[in-house]
C-alpha cells in the first residue's frame, strides 16, 4: 500500500499515525507540508529513521524545493522523487491511503 | 475584462490590471497609458522599468511610500519626491504606473 | 494621529501548505503605511516561512518568500525567530535568508533584522506589545 501523508509532523500527529499503523514493506510518500517529515537533526528525525528499517519513505522533489529543503538536511535513507516516480509508486501499489 | 492590442488578447481585472505578468511589453504599456489620455515619456518609462525590477526582486509592488523611498536612492532626491512622481502620475504614482508596468495593484492600496 | 502603538504580528505556520503566510505578510504590509511599531514573531513551523532557496518553481505556486525581503524597505526591521523552534527543526540562522534593513539616519548602513530569541525573550516580547495579530 502507498501512504501519502501532506501535514507537517511539528503541526499535526499524521505522520506518526501513519507510521504507526502502516505494515512493513509499505510506500511512504511525504508531499506538501509532510515534507517537513524528512528533515535530518529534527525532534520527529527518530521517528523515521526507526520506521526506515520497516516501511520505503520517499519525498516529493517539488514540494522540497519550494521549502528551501536540499537533499542534504534529509535524513539518509528517503528518497527524492519527482511527479513521474509518483506516478510510478501509485499505479505500483493496489491502494492509496491518503493521510489528510 | 480584456483588451485587444496587435491582434492578441489581453486579460486584465476588474479594474484595468493586467491578469497576466508575462504578457505585458512596451506597447501594452504605451497602450494602457494612452486609454488614460497619458503619453509616456522618458520619465514614466524610468519608474515603469524601476517597478518591474522592484517586483521582479521582491514578487510585490511597492507601496507609494516605499517607492517614493527607493526612487530617491535611485534616482536621486528631486525624483524621489511625491510631487514629482505625482505629475508624472496624476492617479497616484504607485497605482497608476503599476498599471502601466503590467503588475498587480500595489500590496496597501485601498 | 495618536501615539503609535505596538504590533506584532505572529506566524506560526509553514509558507506554502496553507495562505497564513501569505495572508498575514499582505496585512503586514499594509498596517505599514499607518506608522505603527511593528515587529514579526516566527513560532513553531512559522519559522519555515524565512528558510533561504524556497523555489516554488515546480509546484506552479508563486514564491512569495522574496517579499520578506521588503519588509526593511517597509520599516519593519525586528522580525524575532524564537531559537528553540528553530533546534526542534534541525535548523540554524544560517538556514535563514539573511534579512536586512538599511538605516536612513546611519548613512544607509545595512543593518540585520532577524533576531534569534529564546522561549522566555519572546515571552517578555510578547508581553510588551498592544496588540497581536496571529497568522
Amino acid at each position: 500500500m502507498l501512504h501519502t501523508v501532506n501535514k507537517s509532523p511539528f503541526e499535526s500527529s499524521s505522520l506518526k499515525t501513519c507510521l504507526s499503523l502502516a505494515k512493513s514493506g509499505s510506500d511512504v510518500l511525504l508531499i506538501e507540508d509532510g515534507v517537513y517529515g524528512a528533515l535530518s537533526g529534527s525532534a520527529h528525525t527518530a521517528l523515521l529513521t526507526e520506521a526506515l528499517g520497516q516501511v520505503r519513505v520517499y519525498a516529493l522533489g517539488p514540494d522540497l524545493k519550494a521549502r528551501g529543503l536540499s537533499e542534504d538536511k534529509l535524513i539518509p535513507g528517503i528518497k527524492v522523487v519527482g511527479y513521474d516516480g509518483f506516478v510510478e509508486l501509485a499505479c505500483a501499489n493496489d491502494k492509496i491511503q491518503n493521510w489528510l | 475584462m480584456a483588451f485587444e492590442l496587435n491582434g492578441k488578447t489581453y486579460e486584465t481585472d476588474e479594474e484595468g490590471y493586467l491578469a497576466n505578468l508575462s504578457d505585458w511589453d512596451n506597447d501594452v504599456a504605451a497602450y494602457m497609458a494612452k486609454e488614460d489620455d497619458c503619453d509616456l515619456d522618458e520619465n514614466h518609462w524610468e519608474v515603469i522599468n524601476f517597478l518591474r525590477e522592484y517586483y521582479d526582486e521582491y514578487q510585490i509592488a511597492p507601496a507609494v511610500r516605499v517607492l517614493t523611498k527607493a526612487i530617491g536612492k535611485k534616482l536621486g532626491k528631486d525624483k524621489g519626491n511625491s510631487k514629482y512622481l505625482y505629475e508624472l502620475f496624476p492617479y497616484g504614482p504607485a497605482k497608476q504606473a503599476c498599471k502601466y508596468a503590467g503588475l498587480p495593484k500595489p500590496t496597501g492600496c485601498v | 494621529m495618536s501615539e503609535a502603538k505596538k504590533f506584532m504580528y505572529i506566524n506560526r505556520h509553514a509558507p506554502c501548505g496553507t495562505v497564513y503566510g501569505v495572508e498575514g505578510l499582505e496585512v503586514v504590509l499594509i498596517s505599514a503605511a499607518f506608522e505603527q511599531d511593528i515587529c514579526m514573531a516566527f513560532i513553531g513551523d512559522g519559522v519555515f516561512q524565512l528558510k533561504q532557496n524556497q523555489d516554488t518553481a515546480d509546484t506552479g505556486m508563486k514564491n512569495f518568500s522574496p517579499a520578506y525581503r521588503a519588509l526593511g524597505d517597509y520599516e519593519v526591521n525586528r522580525l524575532y525567530v524564537e531559537h528553540e523552534s528553530l533546534e526542534e527543526r534541525g535548523l540554524t540562522e544560517d538556514d535563514l535568508m539573511p534579512l536586512t534593513w538599511e538605516d536612513e539616519d546611519d548613512d544607509w548602513a545595512e543593518k540585520p533584522s532577524i533576531y534569534i530569541v529564546d522561549r522566555a525573550q519572546l515571552s517578555d516580547l510578547i508581553e510588551e506589545q498592544d496588540i497581536i495579530l496571529n497568522f
